[in-house]
Order: structure tokens, then C-alpha cells, then sequence
């Protein structure tokens, strides 16, 4: 594998987690459970969607094509998508929903914070960026995650059932295949093995504070989101999302 | 308060608070007024908050469906925006003693109005087009009016949402004048859309003046400053060039210009549709009360949760 | 449903840029501190209006009324001398 098309494929999944956890909190929008929260869930989707076209122009412009942000990201398929699984499950209930921008968030937060460093200034540049709005999206959904962990017996009930549903989606989130190897020895990327200690400290000093029982290790665990092996949710997310440029390919918006 | 004073007593504070509204002061929260520009304020405040909240959903049913990145994220900044509104609406209707929660009960329980233009479905993407452009310029219409309004907090909440409208109107023109330079399908689409907007928008400015029955005492304490059909003709004569520069026509066969008034003439609208989507009956007016309803409802217990918290924590 | 089980209300204060005063907004609705400050830099500084956010519950302002204005406010239009320009500078002096 070329640096090229490593480079192509990194950017690629970094753009497809930010757009379709984006198109999740966009569901949320008019049905947030009081006025404020709303606006703050349309304010982390506004972030998402922002990353998602660095990302994309970027792997647009690595790959030469002449493709753009919107070719990418209403022209492939669900087996063409390389986001990890969590990130397209569905929103369920407030507390899924927080968990999930809390469990990603923190993964994210690490991830950006090593590609400041990345030796690819757009890569760096982008991370610079996503990093300070992905900080707030960890403070927002770990205060919430601790709030309905410690709140009332049916907030805390519903926050351990949606630790419990995602965490069958959180070891895949360090899952590396040969794209990350080939720019990590050119110090593009990061190892995302070696943040998982960190990652492990974020995750139990705040649901210590929520009260709530990290899952054991063992039982099902999804992989190969990367590959674009996808749990159902995924192609009904993208079939409702690319609608308008597949019914009408030769229109411009 | 107010019951500790004498007829007499009223009367002449009446007569005071409206010489200070004629020299144009300014009421503030705290301010005596009389019981019925209270009233009468807190019935438009709360209106104009609950639409701003419930216009959310029908341009929310497009936000999955945006045909870019780049529509999709003006789309949700502006719905994003209409929550801001509501909020800040809310928040001024609040001075009046009345909060937010029981206002939100009144909504839900189908005492409080909103405006019946968003008790129409959105049908293809070009509606987000047409109520960034024709609602939102209504609404500009009004608002910018309503800034100069007697009520403190009112009008300021008014001033920054003026700042914020203008470009909820330019994305909208801009999704319009898209489309009408795109395919023929698109085209239509935008037609379609200017076709079912158009006569509603014209009903957002309210009844013919002869039928509006709080204008007068509303004019009078300047929390209206102008009449539902000037503002209604306002309207008109900024648009219609706005639309046939972009090749949209009217859907108004009497829609022509008038050299003698310098005004377009326009035909009657259909009042009784008007009053029957007032009255319940548009096509959306259930969907977008059980919509409302749900999400109050379902966010309960994230409500009560985060409350239990504080109290745990003292915070 | 009772309305106890409402978000108390708090007051917010933005700083718009670096060195000026914070200025009154408006409110949001929040259970504590921490998430009013949260919904006020989501609702009120959603275009870079804020630099610094000041959030204070409802509650603890205590206003001035209307029937204070005269006592509160007229004993001061007679000290016209704490106005700098109530000193005419002779001619010719600049600098002061
Ligand atoms: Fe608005
Ligand atoms: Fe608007």
C-alpha cells in the first residue's frame, strides 16, 4: 500500500465517524428533551459535519480524482463506509445517545490530541481544530453521563443499559489494519493501541462519578467497521442520508 | 398589587402609562402596566416563542435528507437558530411572571396558538427553500417592526434575532435560485414549492385590519406599530421582484403592479382555510402537537434526573 | 405534571470581547451551574459573540424598582461637578 492511498483511506474514516454521528444528532433536532439541549446536540452535530468535509476535501484531494466532499459522502455504499460501528447506532434514548458522544468522544479527544503532532500539516491542522470542539463534547456528554448515572433509579437504570448495549462497540474502536501502520512509521497517524490505557482512565474516573459498572471484557464484540463490515443500522441511515443526489444524479444543490 | 388600588386609582395610572408610551418610553419588567398590555403582550410573546419551537419541525424533517454537507450543516445552524429564538422569547415572556414551563403546558395543551404556517408538511427539498425565503422573510417583516416595540425585552430579544434572520432568509433564496438554475425536475420542485408557501406565508401577517380585534389597544400601547395588511403588502412588494428574478412566478392570477399606489395588487386569500388551520384543522396541526408532546414528554426523566443530582450534590 | 420538576432559571451575563464589561443577555433553564454555563455558551455565543460567560441563578438578583428611581436616582443630578466638563480649562491650556 502506497503512503497516497493510506492517507486516502485514514481520512476517509475520519470523515465518515464525523458525518454519520452527525446525521445521528441531527435526528435529535426539534425532539431534544428541553429547549437547551437541543441547541447543544445541534451544536455537536454543526462540529461533526464541519470535520466530516475537512476530512473529506482532504481525502478527496490525496486521492486526485476530481471527487469531491459530496461525491464521498453520498456516492458510496454501505460496504464503502469505514466508520466504527458505534457510531451508527441508533440514538434510542437520551442516555444511548449521551454514552455514545461520551464513549467515542473521549477516543477522539485522544486521537485528535496525538495528530496535532502528525507530521501531515492538513492532518494536523484538521485535528488542531476538531480537538477543541470534540474537549467540549467530552465535558458536555460526561456531565450528563454522570448526571443520569447519579440522577434518579430510572435515569441511572437507563444510563447502565446504554453503557452496557455500547460497550459491545468499544473494542473495535482501536482496531488498526495496514492504512494506520504504513503512516504511523511516517508519524501521519497515531497508534490508537497506545491510547487505550488513557482512554480506559477517562472512561472509569467518570463513571465512578456516575455510579456506574464498566461491562466486563468478555461477551460479543463487534469489529471490522474499517472494512466496512456495518451493523444493519447503517445502510437505512445512509439511504435516507444520500436520497436526493441518487434520485437526481445530475442535479447541483 | 394591582388589587390594592382604587378604580380611581387605575384609571389615572392608565392615562399615565399611556402618555409615557405616546412620548415612546420604554416599559421595563418592573414597570406598573396595566392588566391588559400585560396580558395582551404575554399572548403574543408566548405565540411568537411556540412558533419559533414548533417551526423547527417542519424544516427538522429535511435535515436527514439534505442533498450536501454544506445544506446540511446551514440547515441545522439555522433550525439551531429558531431554538435560540425561542429561547430568547421565552425568556423575555418570562419578565412577565409567567414561566417557561407553564407557557409550555399552555402549548401542549392546546390553549397557546402558533403560527398556522407550520401547520403545513414539507413535501420535497425545495420547502426548505421557500420557508427560509418566504417565511423567514415574513417574519423579518414583522420582527423588525417588533424591535421598536414597547416592551423592554421584547424589543431586545427582537434586535438580536433581527441580526440572526437575515441569513435564514439568504439560505433560503439561495436553495430557490439553485434549483431554478438546475435541471428541469428541479425547477419544478421549486415550483412546486412557491406554489403551496406563497398564499400561507401571505396569512402569517394575521386577518385583514378590519377583522383584527386587539389591533387597536395593541397600535395604541406600540406593540404593534403597524397594521397586519401593511406589513402584509410590505411583504409583497419585496418579494415578487425577488421571485421573477429567479424565474418563479406568483401563484396569483390578480398579482399585478400598480403604478398609481406603487404597490403590487394581489387577490383575495382564502380566509377560510386561514381560519380552519387556526382552528385545528390544517393538515400538520396533530402530527406537530404530538411531535412537541413526545419530546416533552420523553425528556421527563433526563428533567428530573438532572434535578435529582443537584439536589444530591447541592449545586 | 408539577412544576417543581422544572430547571430553576438562571441569568446570563457575556463578556463580548477582551477588556469590556459583561453585558445581560438573557436566561436559560438549567438543574445546576455547570450546565447553565454550558447552555448559555450553546444559546448565547453560538456566533463568537462571548469571550467570558457569567451565569447567575434567577433568584439572586435583587432589582431597584421602579418607586426607588426618585430616591435612588435624582440626588444625583445635582452634582453636575462629577462631570469633567463642568470645569471650563482656560483658553490656550490643552492636556487636561
Ligand atoms: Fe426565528
Ligand atoms: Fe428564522
Amino acid at each position: 500500500m502506497t503512503q497516497q492511498e493510506a492517507l486516502f483511506n485514514y481520512s476517509l474514516r475520519l470523515g465518515d465517524n464525523a458525518l454519520v454521528l452527525a446525521q445521528r444528532l441531527c435526528e435529535w433536532c426539534g425532539h431534544g428533551p428541553v429547549l437547551e439541549e437541543d441547541i447543544a446536540m445541534s451544536n455537536m452535530g454543526l462540529d461533526l459535519i464541519g470535520q466530516s468535509r475537512g476530512f473529506y476535501s482532504y481525502a478527496a484531494l490525496v486521492e486526485g480524482k476530481d471527487r469531491t466532499e459530496d461525491d464521498l459522502a453520498f456516492l458510496r455504499n454501505e460496504r464503502e463506509f469505514f466508520n466504527r460501528c458505534m457510531v451508527e447506532q441508533p440514538n434510542y434514548d437520551f442516555a444511548a445517545t449521551m454514552m455514545r458522544s461520551f464513549l467515542y468522544g473521549c477516543l477522539s479527544y485522544l486521537q485528535f490530541r496525538a495528530l496535532t503532532k502528525s507530521t501531515d500539516n492538513t492532518i494536523a491542522g484538521l485535528a488542531e481544530k476538531s480537538l477543541k470542539e470534540v474537549t467540549y463534547h467530552v465535558r458536555h456528554s460526561s456531565d450528563w453521563v454522570i448526571r443520569l448515572g447519579d440522577g434518579t433509579d430510572e435515569s441511572h437504570q437507563k444510563a447502565q443499559t446504554a453503557l452496557d448495549e455500547l460497550w459491545h462497540f468499544t473494542n473495535e474502536l482501536f482496531e488498526m489494519d495496514e492504512s494506520d501502520e504504513v503512516l504511523i512509521k511516517a508519524g501521519i497517524a497515531c497508534d490508537l493501541a497506545a491510547l487505550r490505557n488513557e482512554w480506559n482512565a477517562m472512561i472509569d474516573e467518570v463513571l465512578l462519578k456516575a455510579t456506574l459498572i464498566k461491562p466486563s471484557e468478555s461477551g460479543y464484540q463487534s469489529k471490522g467497521g474499517m472494512k466496512g463490515m456495518h451493523t444493519e443500522h447503517l445502510g437505512h441511515l445512509l439511504s435516507e442520508m444520500q436520497f436526493l443526489p441518487r434520485a437526481y444524479p445530475d442535479a447541483k444543490w | 398589587m394591582e388589587n390594592q388600588l382604587t378604580a380611581e386609582e387605575i384609571t389615572k395610572r392608565e392615562m399615565e402609562f399611556d402618555a409615557k408610551i405616546a412620548k415612546g418610553i420604554v416599559v421595563e419588567p418592573k414597570d406598573w402596566m396595566p392588566d391588559r398590555y400585560r396580558k395582551q403582550l404575554l399572548r403574543m410573546m408566548s405565540q411568537h416563542a411556540h412558533s419559533e419551537v414548533v417551526g423547527m419541525l417542519p424544516e427538522g424533517n429535511w435535515l436527514t435528507r439534505a442533498p450536501s454537507l454544506m445544506r446540511k450543516a446551514v440547515l441545522l445552524a439555522k433550525i439551531q437558530d429558531e431554538a435560540g429564538h425561542g429561547l430568547y422569547i421565552y425568556s423575555a415572556a418570562e419578565t412577565l411572571g409567567t414561566d417557561r414551563a407553564e407557557m409550555i403546558d399552555q402549548l401542549l395543551s392546546g390553549h397557546a396558538k402558533y403560527s398556522s404556517i407550520f401547520n403545513y408538511p414539507t413535501l420535497n427539498w425545495a420547502d426548505m427553500g421557500a420557508i427560509g425565503w418566504l417565511v423567514d422573510g415574513a417574519a423579518i417583516v414583522n420582527q423588525t417592526v417588533l424591535a421598536k416595540c414597547s416592551y423592554g425585552p421584547y424589543s431586545r430579544a427582537m434586535v438580536r434575532i433581527c441580526k440572526e434572520e437575515n441569513f435564514h432568509n439568504k439560505q433560503g433564496y439561495q436553495i430557490m435560485a439553485y434549483l431554478m438554475k438546475g435541471t428541469k425536475e428541479q425547477q419544478e420542485m421549486a415550483q412546486d414549492a412557491m406554489n403551496r408557501f406563497w398564499w400561507p406565508s401571505l396569512m402569517m401577517f394575521g386577518p385583514h385590519d378590519t377583522n383584527s380585534p386587539n389591533s387597536g389597544d395593541l397600535m395604541k400601547w406600540k406593540v404593534k406599530l403597524q397594521t397586519n395588511d401593511d406589513l402584509r403588502q410590505r411583504f409583497i412588494d419585496r418579494t415578487v421582484p425577488q421571485a421573477e428574478a429567479i424565474g418563479l412566478k406568483i401563484p396569483d392570477p390578480d398579482l399585478k403592479w400598480n403604478p398609481q399606489t406603487r404597490h403590487y395588487d394581489f387577490g383575495e386569500i382564502n380566509w377560510e382555510e386561514f381560519n380552519n388551520v387556526i382552528k385545528g384543522n390544517g393538515p400538520c396541526n396533530r402530527l406537530r402537537m404530538k411531535q412537541r408532546r413526545d419530546a416533552h414528554e420523553n425528556g421527563a426523566w433526563v428533567r428530573s434526573a438532572a434535578l435529582a443530582y443537584a439536589e444530591k450534590h447541592g449545586k | 405534571m408539577s412544576k417543581s420538576q422544572e430547571w430553576p432559571s438562571w441569568e446570563v451575563f457575556t463578556q463580548n470581547k477582551n477588556g469590556e464589561a459583561h453585558e445581560h443577555a438573557g436566561n436559560v433553564h438549567a438543574p445546576d451551574a455547570e450546565i447553565a454555563l454550558m447552555n448559555a455558551r450553546d444559546v448565547y455565543g453560538r456566533r463568537q459573540e462571548a469571550v467570558n460567560i457569567w451565569v447567575v441563578p434567577s433568584t439572586a438578583i435583587t432589582a431597584s424598582t421602579p418607586e426607588d428611581v426618585g430616591s435612588f436616582f435624582d440626588p444625583a443630578n445635582d452634582k453636575m461637578y462629577r462631570w469633567p466638563n463642568y470645569f471650563k480649562t482656560p483658553d490656550g491650556i490643552k492636556q487636561i
